[in-house]
């Protein structure tokens, strides 16, 4: 399955570490690669996280949308900064979301997938949800567009 | 729209939309190529509101909390017109739908909705939906606060969410601001319902997994208090719980209720309330500002105390009789001395119930421009309400719904029924509901019977997905396929009041069509016989039981 990664539109090599199940993974902690199931809890690694530097997250199908919480609870609450991958049901039209969610890397053979990545971070330029990616919210906007504004009538 | 008294798009939700009809027009041109499979197509265009039914694409176009503009509304016509037949549906969900779209033309009728703020999306699939208000928001007399400065907040954090778009099933979200729930707050996925606590604290109580289908449910009670503040976090946390843990494994128990039921409220909020700790001082925290700045796009429009008794109302009221019971059932006190609510009647005698004209469309713009504020609403009754009348204006307004064909005195009465589209268009239907609604319609259209019968809703869905909420009608009527012929399975007691919320029962077994009238006919007369002063149809059947009714019913059918 060709691998892709943000910045580049064609499939990059996957040489890397083969990711290990968690069960599997949790009971000799062997490399720094994990594959879980949408069913997983993700709490389980919190005590590893330094030891991973991958962790992939699966789609059974494009509409099974669990991993998305995953991902985020994974980066928004737990603090991992290592790659996160996108397997299974992987189709460039949820990118956007999944790139807010905190994946960086996914497996896909979508004719049009890498260059649909090339444009999938700015294809919204508006975002109204707060999440690891980091972009300003509209809300957040508006905010300091009222300070300016405040700040300039006084 | 500088003028609006609601929520109007700034550059943000203008750009966010128009990126949205873009990137859904490229994905119809990949469809058309043959580019994406119907298969993968078909979750993109359901989010877009793009239905295939029976005879055509259908499209749903978000409205939301029911709120309209006269130049929405407008334009709305001018869709229908030019991608459509002409005509337009107002659903239960206060949207509107157009039956006959076509495919290569859906990205240009999207692309005219953004024109004048409007959008369809995640109007369908596995998303939060559009969220729903009291129709008489900002309007109403007895409101504590506008329900719809937080459903305006719902809608944006709620589009195009990154973690909630591929959920087990579809997410509703109704929220009222009054005592008297006109929303249906407990069948919803999650109900909010503002109320004033002993500390003169304004909060919501949070009620979670109702809903009708095929599995009708009253929503319980998860959280009695939430800070306004906190409303953003404790949604984040309980669509969390539920994208994790509701069931996927079939499409019928995929529902949040399905979830609360099997494990049970306290569990649920005990997991709830668990991500809500570590999200409730995060970023999703509103700040008073971002609050203030959302409601003041609600502020009321400029309306004086006026006179309440006005001689050319009192006179007209004597002189024609129609105007006097259209008073009392269509116009609804207002929170301005000396104003109403009008309640313009979708459901004149033997009319598709919630069936709207382009013509119609544009005659309600006009006479919300001359008289309201150029303000419509969409109630989930399927009527179209003027929010903010004077009082002096009615007999004007009343002649100019009555040139429209919408001033039938029926708001409330039997023959306001709510129906979905049914077998007519609805590729899931079992039976047909609108011609059901219509006999009735004909059966009862007398005004003067209608209002001696008093207040009685009735409901019809062609199918138990109960898109026309039977279950909580007085009278519910549910369509139903036995070996290929239509029958339809009548039920007796359901109510949506808040505090009287309850599922009917089956009254025993099911009529065919050209018995329903007959069947309707011989529960209001068991009704009529034995009510005791000031009872209602639902009233006097809590108090003496189904079995009157029944004897009577399978007598005659």
């Amino acid at each position: 399955m060709p691998l892709f990664r943000e910045g580049a539109a064609t499939p990059i090599a996957n040489d890397g570490p083969a990711p290990v199940p968690l069960a599997d993974w949790l009971q000799d902690r062997h490399g720094a690669a994990v594959a879980l199931a949408n069913t997983d809890d993700v709490n389980c690694l919190q005590p590893h996280l330094a030891d991973l530097s991958l962790i992939v997250l699966h789609f059974p199908k494009f509409s099974d949308g669990r991993a998305y919480s995953q991902a985020r609870i994974l980066r928004e609450r737990m603090g991992y900064g290592g790659e996160m991958r996108a397997t299974g049901g992987v189709l460039q039209d949820q990118l956007p979301f999944l790139l807010r969610c905190g994946f960086d890397s996914f497996e896909s053979d979508q004719k049009g997938f890498g260059e649909a990545l090339m444009r999938a971070r700015t294809l919204f330029s508006v975002v109204y949800q707060p999440t690891e990616d980091g972009r300003p919210t509209a809300s957040q906007l508006r905010l300091v567009s009222r300070r300016i504004m405040a700040t300039a009538a006084e | 729209m500088p003028d609006a008294h609601f929520y109007s798009y700034d550059d943000f939700d203008r750009r966010l939309v128009a990126e949205r009809v873009e990137q859904f027009r490229d994905q119809v041109r990949r469809r058309l190529a043959g580019e994406l499979t119907e298969d993968q197509f078909k979750p993109l265009r359901l989010t877009n509101g793009l239905y295939l039914q029976l005879h055509a694409y259908m499209l749903r176009i978000a409205i939301p909390y029911g709120t309209l503009s006269s130049r929405q509304l407008r334009k709305l016509a001018e869709i229908s017109r030019k991608y459509d037949r002409g005509y337009g549906h107002f659903t239960t969900r206060q949207n509107l739908q157009l039956h006959w779209i076509k495919l290569e033309q859906a990205p240009d009728a999207i692309a005219a909705l953004a024109e004048v703020d409007m959008h369809s999306i995640q109007t369908s699939g596995n998303c939060v939906r559009n969220t729903t208000a009291d129709h008489f928001a900002g309007a109403a007399a007895d409101e504590i606060e506008d329900p719809r400065v937080w459903c305006e907040i719902v809608r944006q954090w709620s589009t195009l969410h990154p973690e909630f778009s591929f959920l087990p099933r579809k997410f509703k979200i109704a929220i009222t601001g009054s005592p008297n729930d006109r929303a249906a707050v407990r069948v919803h996925d999650i109900g909010l319902r503002l109320w004033r606590n002993d500390r003169g604290e304004v909060g919501f109580e949070v009620i979670v997994g109702g809903g009708l289908g095929r599995t009708p449910m009253i929503g319980k009670t998860l959280r009695e208090f939430l800070p306004k503040d906190e409303m953003l976090a404790y949604l984040e946390a309980a669509l969390r719980v539920y994208n994790r843990y509701g069931r996927r494994d079939n499409l019928f128990k995929a529902r949040i209720k399905i979830l609360v039921h099997e494990i049970g409220v306290e569990k649920m909020r005990e997991e709830v309330e668990a991500e809500y700790e570590s999200m409730k001082d995060s970023a999703l925290k509103l700040s008073p500002d971002t609050i203030e700045a959302i409601a003041q796009h609600f502020a009321p429009p400029p309306l004086r105390p006026k006179r309440t008794l006005v001689p050319e109302v009192e006179a007209l009221k004597l002189e024609d009789r129609n105007f006097a019971l259209w008073l009392k059932s269509n116009v609804a006190p207002h929170r301005v001395a000396g104003h109403a609510i009008v309640t313009a009647s979708l459901k004149p005698a033997g009319a598709p119930p919630g069936d709207a004209s382009a013509a119609q469309m544009e005659g309600v713009a006009d006479i919300a421009d001359a008289y309201s504020y150029s303000e419509i609403r969409v109630s989930h009754e399927q009527n179209l309400v003027l929010p903010h009348v004077a009082v002096e204006d009615l007999p004007a307004v009343y002649r100019a719904l009555d040139k429209l064909g919408f001033a039938e005195a029926n708001i409330g009465k039997i023959t306001d029924i709510i129906a979905c589209p049914g077998l007519d268009y609805c590729a899931l239907a079992n039976a047909r509901s609108i011609p059901v609604a219509q006999r009735i319609s004909n059966h009862f259209a007398a005004l003067a019977r209608q209002h001696d019968i008093g207040d009685l809703k009735i409901k019809i869905s062609g199918c138990i997905n109960a898109c026309g909420h039977h279950h909580v009608g007085h009278i519910g009527i549910l369509g139903v396929d036995k070996n290929g012929v239509e029958l339809y399975q009548i039920s007796l007691g359901g109510d949506v009041d808040f505090g009287h919320t309850a599922l009917g029962t089956i009254l025993g077994p099911a009529v065919p069509a050209e018995k329903v009238v007959e069947a309707v006919d011989a529960l209001v007369t068991t009704y009529l016989e034995a009510r005791a002063e000031g009872e209602r149809f639902v009233d006097t059947y809590r108090r003496i039981g189904a079995q009157p009714f029944k004897d009577r019913v399978y007598a005659t059918v």
